[in-house]
């Protein structure tokens, strides 16, 4: 056990701020498919002065509509006021407040980091205990890419820091509300539909 | 049946019923001009593009029908700009058709290209980039619906020049595709319900009228709703003529420069029945001491208005119009419909009393024969026959066409009170008159307002569409005079217009109108009557009026509706 890396942080302990912490807001976003519409979504968050922490668009499996996973910052004002300008939006179809806790979030990150021949072997290590994967080899440094919780790949970045970071790039965030599932905890708290 | 995009383009604005349009060609909108020669639609030719913008507001205004303008791209697309974001804060439902440069050369600065959907993108309801003519009919009828529905506003369609000569098959659609648009018109039951409770337990009510009553056409039903409550009634700058100013019940306008009646009955008041109204900032003064008592009923057909400023006791999305008759019946329905009113007397004779010694005033018989503005708004009131419409400028002439001019009837006052354009008024008039050519028309303009518009009366002497201008010459930007005066120790600060240059009345005779100029008091009333006998050219009015009136009463900027500024008339007392 003594080529664990220095400084490992304990992974329940996140490095930095995460957006899961209160005052952010998940907001799934059904638009139509049309030219424009992030533009119109984002003009809207800034027109107003809302804040956006991080945003994702994709296609749905029915090619006329896309969704956009929003993480809002509600310091300046409240969901309801933006979910409700939101609607106001002629292409916006459905708006879902994703609760974390109900939901299961992913973030991709792609990191090019430092590696030498003492340290790759750390590094492979601990991309192991992640789950992250080598996408790309070089002579002194490897690409790593993590697929996971926000909160992981905050974790995951603050131990890869140690070896050098020489690029990273994260994507925005896609949720999906939680499955139902027989429980004897209490009801299902679904994500709101608004 | 093959036909052009512009054909299609036209032919579709005349399926939608559109008469008129106002333009002014260009470039990239040229093919779309060729079709209208041979079209019934009217084309109002005008002197600028902003003009265009504000005369389909003001024709929106009196009719409460969509107003049309056609322009060309790039420079003619960005003075549109100003309609756009007025009607876009008034809720006004106009559509916009700008031409562009053909698709494939947008994005390479072309000549006279502009990103036009993306600058008018949050000054409208919903703008279309058309990419291929056979949209044309289905983007048309959808912007239409979009304008008119749900809260009104303005749309906008940008149509490349390639697009306009592009052949297609001509269709008209059934119906419009509009998956994330779907307004509620109609109240919530349970909401309303619980409405009624509220007005019939309130022992200070105050109906606060905005302009959506106007726009959803109910203020016959707003009639009927009061006199069954017998609750007083404010009507805001954007609801002047909701509701009959010559009605007992009526306090007048609240906000900034409204009567202290409407103000401090709102302020005092322990339920607000808010219809079609936003709280907007000049309204409430600083919201945090806004109607501190106050239970609250908002009905408004945007969801977004509703707990935007104020939350709401009983919020309620919904048609004005409908809720208003849906609150006429809930009144005498069930548990409600056996409660008797709760509004006291003693608020009645309140608000008498308030009304009796805070009145409206000014300075009726000034010793130095000087001409007060109010005097002139006062008489051209008085001397309009029913029905007539007023159009105003944005300054102090607006506030004392807002105060003295007795509303008695819907869309009669067509004003910019969201974006506060200056240079609104002229050309709103035209627009107007377009749209009601059997009212007298009048517009009380500023002369700073009138040296930005005025060139719109050349269209309106063009286009024989007669409309009467009451310029108030006080040389200067009065309003903006005003504040330095009160906030800014008489710093005057680039106010001053001069009352002779340039000549208005030259300037008017001109541009081919009838012109006057009165200097004196005694001079108002002839004048006025020679002008409303006049109904073939417009007709310009210069009143050379006291530079040193003030508009009062006025909360200051940033304090509570609680401190109402009387202004001088009521020094002393
Ligand atoms: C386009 C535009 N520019 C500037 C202003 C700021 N402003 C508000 S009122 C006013 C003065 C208007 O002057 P005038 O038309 O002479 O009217 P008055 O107040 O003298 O009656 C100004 C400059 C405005 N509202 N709109
Ligand atoms: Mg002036």
């Amino acid at each position: 056990m003594t080529n664990t890396p220095p400084n490992l942080i304990p992974m329940s302990m996140p490095g930095g701020k995460s957006a899961t912490e209160i005052g952010y807001h998940v907001l799934s976003v059904l638009v139509e498919n049309k030219a424009g519409v992030l533009a119109r979504v984002a003009q809207l968050f800034s027109r107003r002065g809302y804040n956006i922490y991080s945003l994702a668009v994709a296609p749905t499996d029915d090619e006329r509509f896309s969704r956009l996973t929003v993480v809002v910052d509600l310091e300046s004002v409240t969901l309801e006021q933006i979910t409700k300008q939101l609607h106001k939006l002629i292409n916006v179809i459905k708006i879902t407040e994703i609760d974390p806790r109900e939901s299961v979030q992913q973030e991709l990150l792609l990191a090019i980091v430092a590696a030498d021949t003492q340290s790759r072997s750390q590094i492979m290590e601990l991309a192991g205990i992640f789950g992250a994967k080598v996408i790309d080899v070089g002579l002194e440094r490897l690409t790593l890419a993590l697929a996971d919780t926000p909160d992981r790949l905050d974790d995951f970045t603050d131990l890869i820091k140690v070896f050098g970071i020489i690029e990273v790039q994260r994507t925005g965030r896609v949720a999906l509300t939680k499955l139902a599932r027989p429980s004897n905890r209490g009801g299902m708290n679904k994500g709101k539909a608004s | 049946m093959r036909i052009t995009g512009a054909q299609a383009l036209v032919k579709s604005l005349e399926m939608q019923g559109v008469d008129v349009v106002f333009g002014l060609p260009g470039g990239a909108i040229l093919p779309v001009y060729d079709p209208i020669i041979d079209s019934p639609i009217r084309h109002i030719l005008v002197r600028h593009e902003q003009g265009a913008g504000h005369m389909a507001e003001g024709y929106a205004q009196a009719t409460n029908k969509p107003g049309v303008a056609i322009v060309t791209s790039g420079p003619a697309a960005t003075n549109i700009v100003t309609a756009l974001a007025d009607a876009y804060m008034d809720s006004i439902p106009i559509v916009v058709i700008t031409g562009q440069v053909a698709t494939t050369s947008i994005g390479t600065d072309a000549f006279q290209e502009a990103d036009t959907t993306g600058i008018t993108m949050s000054i409208t309801k919903h703008n279309w980039l058309i990419k291929d003519a056979s949209e044309i009919p289905q983007v048309v009828k959808e912007a239409f619906h979009v304008a008119t529905t749900g809260r009104p506003g303005p749309v906008l369609i940008d149509l490349p020049k390639d697009v306009s000569n592009q052949m297609m098959d001509w269709y008209w659609p059934e119906s419009v595709d509009l998956p994330g648009y779907k307004p509620n018109t109609k109240g919530h039951p349970r909401s309303i319900a619980a409405a009624a409770k509220l007005i019939k337990e309130a022992k200070r009510p105050v109906f606060y009228i905005g302009g959506g009553v106007i726009r959803s056409g109910g203020s016959e039903a707003l009639k009927v709703l009061v006199d069954k409550c017998n609750m007083p009634v404010v009507t805001t700058l954007m609801g002047r003529g909701a509701f009959p100013d010559d009605h007992p019940l009526c306090l007048g306008m609240p906000g900034m420069h409204g009567t202290y009646t409407a103000i401090t009955a709102m302020q005092k008041s322990d339920l607000l029945i808010t219809l079609g109204a936003r709280f907007d900032d000049r309204v409430t003064g600083k919201v945090s001491g806004f109607a501190p008592d106050a239970k609250i009923i908002h009905v408004d057909i945007d969801p977004a208005e509703l707990g935007k400023v104020r939350r709401a006791d009983v919020p309620i999305v919904g048609d004005v119009k409908l809720v208003i008759e849906e609150l006429i019946e809930a009144l005498d329905k069930g548990e409600v419909g056996e409660m008797a009113f709760s509004i006291t007397q003693e608020w009645h004779d309140q608000l008498k009393s308030w009304q009796e010694q805070f009145p409206l005033r000014y300075e009726e018989d000034p010793k130095d024969g000087s001409l007060k503005p109010q005097y002139v708004v006062e008489c051209l009131s008085k001397l309009a026959p029913e029905g007539t419409i007023l159009a105003s400028g944005v300054g102090q002439h607006q506030m004392w066409g807002s105060q003295y001019w007795h509303f008695n009837d819907a869309n009669t006052w067509i004003n910019s009170g969201g974006l506060g354009t200056m240079g609104f008024a002229i050309p709103a008039a035209i627009g107007a008159k377009v749209g009601r050519p059997d009212k007298m028309v009048w517009a009380v303009d500023g002369d700073g307002c009138f040296q930005m518009t005025a060139q719109e009366l050349v269209t309106a002497s063009a286009e024989r569409i007669p409309v009467k201008i009451a310029l108030l010459n006080n040389a200067y930007l009065g309003m903006v005079r005003q504040w330095q005066e009160m906030f800014y120790e008489q710093r005057y600060s680039e106010v001053y217009l001069s009352p002779d240059l340039p000549d208005y009345v030259k300037w008017a005779e001109a541009m081919g109108c009838v012109a006057f100029r009165v200097e004196t008091p005694e001079d108002v009333i002839p004048t006025i009557e020679k002008a409303n006998q006049i109904n073939d050219r417009s007709v310009v009015i210069e009143f050379r009026t006291d530079w040193r009136e003030k508009v009062f009463p006025m909360v200051p900027s940033g304090a509570t509706n609680d401190e109402v500024v009387l202004g001088p008339m009521f020094e002393g007392r």
